[in-house]
Formats: C-alpha cells, sequence, structure tokens
C-alpha cells in the first residue's frame, strides 16, 4: 500500500459521533485531502473508558475493548481514534493482550461466546500522532491556506495522550512536543500557562463522582491560559472538549462566570487554517463563541 | 479474604500482572505523587496516605472515603513515583475492589446501564443526530447503538463477567434495582 492510499479503521467512541461530530467531520476531511481514506468500524462499543470501567471492573474492561480491537482486526485495518480515553484504553487493552497469553485465551473464551477472536494483529493510532508523523509536517504546512496570523494557543494534551509513557511512546510526558508543532505549522503561536499539563478534571469517573468539583480543575486550567494571553485551546481529546467546552456552560451555572474560552479539537483548528468552514469543523456544537481572528 | 495487599496483587494481578501491583510494596512514602496531583490540591486525595492505607490493610476508611472517587487517573503520580510504584493502576484496582464490596456510586452505575442499553457510556440523541447531518455525515453512526444484534454482545460481555449484577441492573427492566426500589417506595 503507498502512503498515498493508506487507510484506517476509525474508531469512534462516544463523545465524538454523539456529541460534537465536528470532530469527526474534520478529521475524515483532513485526512481525505492527504489520502487517507477512513473506514467504520460497524459495532464498534464504547471504548470503555478507562478510568472509568477500569476502575469499576478491569475484568469486564477488557473484553469489551478488545472486542473493538477484533473489529479492526477482521477488516485488516489499523485503528485511528480522536479520543484520549479511547487512545488509552484500546492501547492499553491491546498492549496487555499482546503481552499476556493467558490473558488472551481468558478473554477470547469470552468472545468466542459471539464469534469473535482477539489475535494483536492491529494498531492503535491517535489521529493527532497520523497527523505529525504519517502526513507529517512539511505536507500539512503546504495546505495552510488561511495562516492563523497573530493567534496565541494553548496547548492541552489531556492526559491518556502522553500518559503512561511507557506504552504510549511519545517521548517524556514532562516535555512534549506532537501538538506544539501542529500549532506552528498554522501559523499560530503555542504559548506556555500555568497548568499547560493539568487535566481538565473530567477523567476517572471524577466528572460523574461530582461535577461541580471537577469543573473547579477545569476552571484553573482555564484561567491559567487567560491570563497567559492566548486567543484559544487546542487539544487532541473529546472527552477533554466536552469538560472544556461543555464545562464553561456548566461552570457559569456553577459560579456564575463564563469564560468564552474557545476549544478546539487539532483537526478543527487546522481545518480551519486549511480554509474548510466553520460548518466543516463542525463549530455550531460549540458552548463558545469563536473569534474572527481564527476564521478569517 | 487475605489482606488488601493481597487482594490488589491477586485482583489488579490479573489483568495488569503481579510484578506491576507489588509495586505498592516498595512505596517509601516521599510524596512526589501527591505534590503533583491535580486532585489532591483541590480535594482530600491524598495519593501517599492512600498507598500506607492500602499497605496497613486500613480497606474500610479507604472505601468509605469519598475522594477514592476524585483521582481523574492522570497517570502523573504514575510517571513521577522514583520507585516505579504504579500508582494510578494501584488506585483502580482498590476501586474494583471498592466496587465489588458494594462501594459504587449510583452516578457511576448509571454509566453501566447507558453501555448496556446501547454499548456506549455516551449515546446519542435526535438533538446529536441533527448537529451530524449539520456537518456532513450519517444521522447515525454505524456504532453498536445503530444494531440490537451488536448490543447483545456486550450485554454478554456483561453477563459473563458479572458486571450486571456489581452494578445491580435488572435486565427485565433495563434500569438498576435500587432505582427500582426507591421508586416503589
Amino acid at each position: 500500500m503507498s502512503e498515498e492510499t493508506k487507510e484506517y479503521a476509525y474508531f469512534l467512541g462516544c463523545i465524538t459521533p454523539n456529541r460534537y461530530p465536528g470532530i469527526e467531520a474534520a478529521t475524515k476531511r483532513i485526512f481525505k485531502e492527504f489520502g487517507i481514506e477512513t473506514k467504520e468500524m460497524v459495532g464498534a462499543s464504547c471504548c470503555p473508558a478507562p478510568g472509568v470501567f477500569g476502575s469499576f471492573d478491569m475484568h469486564t474492561w477488557l473484553p469489551i475493548a478488545a472486542r473493538n480491537l477484533a473489529i479492526a482486526e477482521e477488516m485488516d485495518l489499523e485503528i485511528y481514534v480522536t479520543c484520549n480515553g479511547c487512545y488509552g484504553s484500546l492501547q492499553e487493552a491491546d498492549h496487555l493482550l499482546r503481552e499476556n497469553s493467558k490473558l488472551r485465551e481468558k478473554t477470547n473464551a469470552i468472545l468466542g461466546k459471539f464469534g469473535r477472536e482477539f489475535k494483536g494483529t492491529t494498531k492503535v493510532h491517535h489521529s493527532i500522532v497520523i497527523l505529525h508523523d504519517v502526513i507529517g509536517l512539511d505536507r500539512l504546512k503546504e495546505r495552510v491556506t488561511k495562516p492563523m496570523k497573530d493567534v496565541n494557543v494553548a496547548v492541552h494534551y489531556g492526559c491518556h495522550f502522553l500518559k503512561p509513557s511507557e506504552v504510549r511512546g511519545h517521548g517524556s510526558s514532562e516535555t512534549p512536543y506532537i501538538l506544539e508543532d501542529l500549532v506552528k505549522v498554522t501559523g499560530a503561536k503555542d504559548v506556555d500557562y500555568k497548568d499547560k499539563l493539568m487535566c481538565c478534571g473530567a477523567g476517572g469517573g471524577n466528572r460523574t463522582a461530582d461535577a461541580v468539583q471537577s469543573l473547579e480543575w477545569t476552571r484553573q486550567k482555564l484561567v491559567g491560559a487567560i491570563e497567559a494571553g492566548c486567543d484559544c485551546m487546542i487539544h487532541p481529546c473529546a472527552f477533554c472538549h466536552l469538560q472544556l467546552d461543555r464545562g464553561q456552560a456548566e461552570m457559569e451555572q456553577a459560579y456564575g462566570i463564563f469564560f468564552d474560552f474557545p476549544i478546539l479539537f487539532a483537526t478543527q483548528f487546522l481545518g480551519l487554517a486549511m480554509g474548510m468552514s466553520e460548518k466543516e469543523v463542525g463549530l455550531d456544537a460549540q458552548t463558545t463563541k469563536m473569534p474572527e481572528k481564527l476564521l478569517k | 479474604m487475605g489482606t488488601l495487599v493481597e487482594e490488589i496483587i491477586e485482583w489488579g494481578g490479573g489483568v495488569f500482572g503481579e510484578e506491576h501491583m507489588e509495586t505498592l510494596l516498595s512505596c517509601v512514602q516521599c510524596g512526589k505523587c501527591t505534590g503533583g496531583c491535580p486532585s489532591g490540591r483541590n480535594t482530600a486525595l491524598r495519593t501517599r496516605k492512600l498507598m500506607r492505607m492500602a499497605q496497613e490493610d486500613m480497606r474500610e476508611e479507604i472505601f468509605n472515603a469519598p475522594e477514592l472517587w476524585f483521582c481523574s487517573t492522570c497517570y502523573t503520580c504514575y510517571e513521577r513515583c522514583p520507585k516505579g510504584v504504579k500508582v494510578t493502576d494501584i488506585i483502580r484496582t482498590i476501586r474494583n475492589i471498592a466496587a465489588k464490596e458494594g462501594h459504587m456510586l449510583k452516578a457511576h452505575k448509571m454509566i453501566g446501564v447507558y453501555v448496556a442499553k446501547t454499548g456506549h457510556a455516551v449515546p446519542i440523541g435526535p438533538d446529536q443526530m441533527k448537529l451530524r447531518e449539520a456537518v456532513g455525515l450519517e444521522s447515525q453512526p454505524p456504532t453498536s447503538q445503530k444494531y440490537k444484534e451488536q448490543v447483545e454482545q456486550v450485554q454478554e460481555i456483561f453477563k459473563t463477567t458479572g458486571y450486571d449484577v456489581l452494578m445491580g441492573l435488572d435486565w427485565d427492566t433495563m434500569a438498576l434495582k435500587e432505582e427500582e426500589g426507591e421508586k416503589k417506595k
């Protein structure tokens, strides 16, 4: 297969297709522009959320994740994701099942009940890593038709994109570079801010356990970015997007403060820089307004 | 029932391997985990204290503290621990054991109800279908929620591992048993 016709199975998860379809649309559109075809994973379920199902019963978490991996294996394709939760869950499950034959046997005894099997023949990639490493910064830069001039960006990684670094393999989780590189490609400026590497607050069932408490983390994060003079926040995770974007409406209810600070998944931001319309990258679903300088 | 440490090693070891879980025994209480914990600066969660309490078999104290559920599994502690203690996975395992002993929030159980019904923790609704159409996508993605037979596979997993019993799911009503109890009151 040549690089020009590469094909992936898109593991959608829950938040991307069911809450922020703009993330799905923008990612598919950009991949298509660069000759990457997306195939849908029919019947895929929740990944399931690693800090949630992994916290309640990891012996249920694993076979559900394995079933999703098996679907991609049946398609003979590698997977891409647009959520750090999905990335964490599927990559971790794949890693554990490849390493441990006893665990694989036990898991396959469950999947066998409905004719599926984990073989260890797929791989789990993050869409943002594909942009950075497969498409590459030079090719991306060539397609930027509307540079993000004078736009200051706060990069937010979320947690499971980088950590645990021994499984993810994107270098040190303390000195990341992938999103910073992508921001620079658009002509925008990557700005350091207080709590840049901090969690959005949603993961691990924390949001569900105590929503207002979890929003306090989000508030601290956003204040840091706003005080550093940032115009928007760019991230690689649909679940963080929910917390950082929808969370602003929830904060308005909880504290009476509305930040109106734009949150964009990295492909939505890149899509705008490549000349895609607000509609094409799905800004309709956003809680916040987009500043003019991101759109012109 | 053995000590909490033994249970953590056995239960978590079944997924991550026993060596991974045995790192709990290497904790020297340096506090680097707590120093970098985003929950610790906002909640009563003290990861260092939790590791010590686990070593000391203080299961009831751990299980009854709400902050056990305020870890976002961000892995900062896991990354920074100078002794290689797999803190986040130990916390997840402790939560598993707490859940088995009946310490599970209703809101957390509800996530399981959504997954049992649709395969998704966050299923789609009519408004979101319109949002999908607006960006040029099919109104419904071809995921489990669209196909009964695919959801049934997820349900089969729940039944096999006993997750339905763990969260108290009533398969006839597809609701939590505790919820029905509340309605009858």
